[in-house]
């Protein structure tokens, strides 16, 4: 059993049978997540860098953690990118790094394509942590492994993605997970957070979220940061609460049940209503836990033990 | 490169001349005396004291002449000096160039320019320098358009910033009038860029890298035509890659608006699907654009729109380059491979004839900037590019002479090769 990919660097070209792969191992860590003791020695000798160009949370405690249950040896390499603006080349601080005999590397980088140049010279397996505005593969295999946990799979599912989808790297790699795994995808956003031509990805395209609302069986609420009001984009928070916010009205009119998926952070009663985001129909907690395991599964399988 | 000097007469037979100034291509033998053309006749028989170089197989035209090189010198001698890309021009077949003026200090006074043609005078090809539009091209007051032309202007340009205030453009291009030599005004809305790294377009969607869309080129250049038909003062617009903006300039030519444009041989052989590989190498401004876009810039060429082919050479430290995209510097370098790349994707696609082509490189780019152009007149001085229009060959670092290798040309199969440079009675072997 091994992945057609050598690395994980996006969702735009890994095969279904590759992430069917990914889920069945992550549903089976899920199992020892629940167990007294949640470790195995499935990693152990295996030397992991977790390499952060930018600040996370998360995301880099999740795959800490992934790699501490299956035993990896990790080493911790934060910089901020300034540090690489006084000089250095990127190549050279990760070949360096590289020297020391690692055999994965997990890696988070603010510039797109950073985490691929980085595969392309390096002798090592790399994975994405976010690239950037470009992908965050785990993160949207997380999001559809919940999904797959929730409705039994993701065929034919509609799942709509609300919020700022042009400057988000998990808008896009869901796009892509979700159309492998054959789910009807509309986006909703203001018009300057909808990229450009994104309906030749094969998704719907929508500016009103109770359109989106009604087509989906489940929702992915982006946050919105709050910087973008900044710059000009949208003309206040306000407004995109009132025209998108996932708002306990607008879900109490609907006439069925609609899923929650939220990637934290959450800006509550901005996209999204407290009420809402702690419902009976949020998984966003079943997503943190699932992104330990599915993290732990492709760290595993692209280990090649 | 080898370089010889020639004693001698040097008789040239065999070769196929083409003449942009009388368009026409016939076989004819040369004989140089002295660095000087002395005969020009279909056959010269060969005496004891020449130096007879055949020509078989290959053709003939005047070195070609580049409006848009990036020498680095002064200032960024890491990257490139006026001794190196000039052999860097020589091998690309260019005997003379037009060196833009951001460089550090920037040519925005004669003392720059005195030092740009002092160093100048060391090397083989022609250097013409072209001053910064406003002082240290900060887009603010004017440079002595009067005291720079007369140390050797050919034209005046902000290069890699634009004039972003119409007023300043205005006075610009009504003060040139008094020199009249163009403004070439880089085409970048910086607001409208909005740090934009590679084309706005699906491309940068998939790629998530930051998008740079048509309209930011395409609304100055409009703005800029607007004036120089408002003013009549002469506009030149450099690397222009856009659909939309060869066809706003062909509308004001055919208002007779006195503007010309040149494109280069990145935006007609790459398009942003390039960025997929996300390697900064495609890095430049303006931006790669869609096949769409590619396609109207041979259009252009091809009707005339776009009078010239410019090169953009912009050489750039490794350290410069090899680092993520948003911080990567802008550009990539040309000379070398120019020739091979039009040859390739003009010429041998049946886009653009081989006069048309060597116009283009001669004697367009001559009227642009009015230089007078010999072509093949007796009693001037020789300066020819030979070349063969139909070797395949493959572009690699041995071929590059520039001081930098920042192109994404390498590995690239070329048909058309640039074999020597004649100039006065020195013979370079390419």
């Amino acid at each position: 059993m091994s992945l057609s990919i050598e690395n994980l660097l996006g969702l735009e070209d890994v095969p279904q049978a590759d992430i069917n792969q990914i889920f069945d191992a992550a549903f089976s860590f899920r199992e020892v997540l629940e167990r007294p003791v949640k470790k195995v020695p499935t990693l152990k000798g295996t030397t992991v860098v977790n390499l952060f160009f930018e600040p996370s949370t998360r995301t880099k405690n999740s795959f800490a953690l992934a790699e501490k249950r299956l035993s990896a040896d990790t080493v911790n390499f934060s910089a901020a990118s300034s540090s690489l603006q006084k000089g250095e080349s990127l190549k050279d601080t990760i070949q360096n790094l590289c020297a020391m005999k690692i055999d994965l590397v997990v890696m988070r980088h603010p510039t797109p394509g950073s985490v691929k140049m980085l595969a392309d010279f390096v002798n090592a397996v790399i994975i994405n942590a976010g690239d950037g505005t470009h992908e965050h593969p785990t993160q949207a295999l997380l999001d559809i492994m919940s999904l797959k946990e929730k409705f039994g799979q993701v065929q034919d599912l509609n799942v709509a993605i609300i919020g700022d989808i042009k400057h988000s790297r998990v808008a896009l790699s869901n796009i892509y997970g979700l159309k492998t795994m054959g789910a009807n995808v509309m986006l909703c956003a203001p018009p300057p957070f909808m990229p450009v031509s994104v309906e030749d990805l094969d998704v719907k395209v929508t500016y009103n979220v109770d359109e989106a609302l009604e087509f989906a069986d489940a929702v992915n609420v982006l946050r919105i940061q709050k910087e973008r009001q900044a710059s000009g984009l949208i003309p206040s928070l306000r407004e995109y609460r009132n025209r998108f916010g996932i708002t306990l009205e607008r879900v109490a009119s609907l006439q069925k049940p609609i899923t929650i998926l939220h990637p934290g952070p959450m800006n509550r009663q901005v996209e999204i209503d407290s009420a809402i985001a702690d419902g009976e129909n949020a998984i966003i907690l079943d997503q943190v836990l699932n992104g330990v395991a599915v993290r732990m599964a492709v760290l595993f399988l692209l280990s090649g033990s | 490169m080898q370089k010889s000097t020639i004693k001698d007469k040097l008789l040239l037979k065999n070769g196929e001349m083409i003449d942009p100034c009388q368009e026409k291509i016939e076989r004819q033998d040369i004989l140089i005396n002295d660095g000087k053309i002395e005969k020009i006749k279909a056959e010269i028989d060969a005496q004891d004291d020449y130096k007879v170089i055949d020509l078989k197989g290959l053709k003939i035209a005047p070195g070609f002449i580049d409006l848009h090189t990036h020498l680095r010198e002064p200032g960024q001698e890491d990257a490139e000096t006026i001794a190196t890309g000039a052999r860097a021009a020589l091998a690309g077949g260019f005997t003379r160039v037009c060196c833009m003026p951001n460089t550090n200090p920037s040519l925005s006074t004669q003392e720059s320019m005195r030092f740009i043609r002092e160093k100048a005078k060391l090397v083989d090809i022609d250097v013409m320098p072209i001053a910064s539009i406003t002082i240290d091209r900060k887009g603010r007051e004017l440079t002595e358009f009067g005291e720079l032309a007369e140390v050797g202007a050919v034209a005046f340009s902000d290069d890699g910033n634009p004039v972003e205030n119409s007023q300043i453009m205005r006075n610009a291009l009504e003060y040139s009038k008094l020199v009249d030599k163009p403004i070439i005004n880089h085409s970048e809305d910086q607001d409208l860029k909005n740090q934009g790294i590679i084309n706005e377009s699906i491309v940068s969607t998939t790629t998530g890298l930051r998008g740079n869309p048509t309209i930011a080129e395409e609304i100055m250049i409009y703005r800029d035509l607007r004036l120089a038909e408002f003013t009549g003062a002469k506009l030149h617009i450099p690397h222009v890659t856009a659909k939309g903006s060869v066809d706003l300039i062909r509308a004001a030519q055919e208002k007779g608006v006195r503007v010309t444009a040149e494109v280069t041989p990145h935006h007609l052989s790459l398009t942003d699907e390039y960025m997929h590989s996300f390697n900064t190498l495609g890095k430049v401004a303006p931006p790669l654009r869609s096949e769409s876009d590619r396609q109207a810039l041979v259009e252009g060429l091809k009707d005339g729109t776009i009078d010239a082919i410019a090169t953009d050479h912009a050489p750039h430290t490794y350290n410069r380059k090899e680092t993520s995209l948003d911080l990567a510097a802008y550009g990539m370098i040309g000379l070398e491979s120019a020739f091979g790349l039009v040859m390739t994707k003009l010429v041998h696609e049946d886009q653009l004839s081989l006069i048309e082509l060597i116009k283009k490189m001669t004697t367009m780019p001559a009227a642009i900037i009015d230089i007078e152009l010999p072509c093949f007149k007796t009693g001037e001085r020789a300066e020819f590019t030979l070349f063969d229009t139909d070797e395949w060959w493959v572009f690699n670092e041995k071929n590059i002479e520039s001081r930098s290798s920042n192109t994404p040309f390498i590995g690239q199969e070329l048909t058309g090769r640039v074999k020597k440079v004649i100039i006065g009675n020195k013979v370079i072997e390419i």
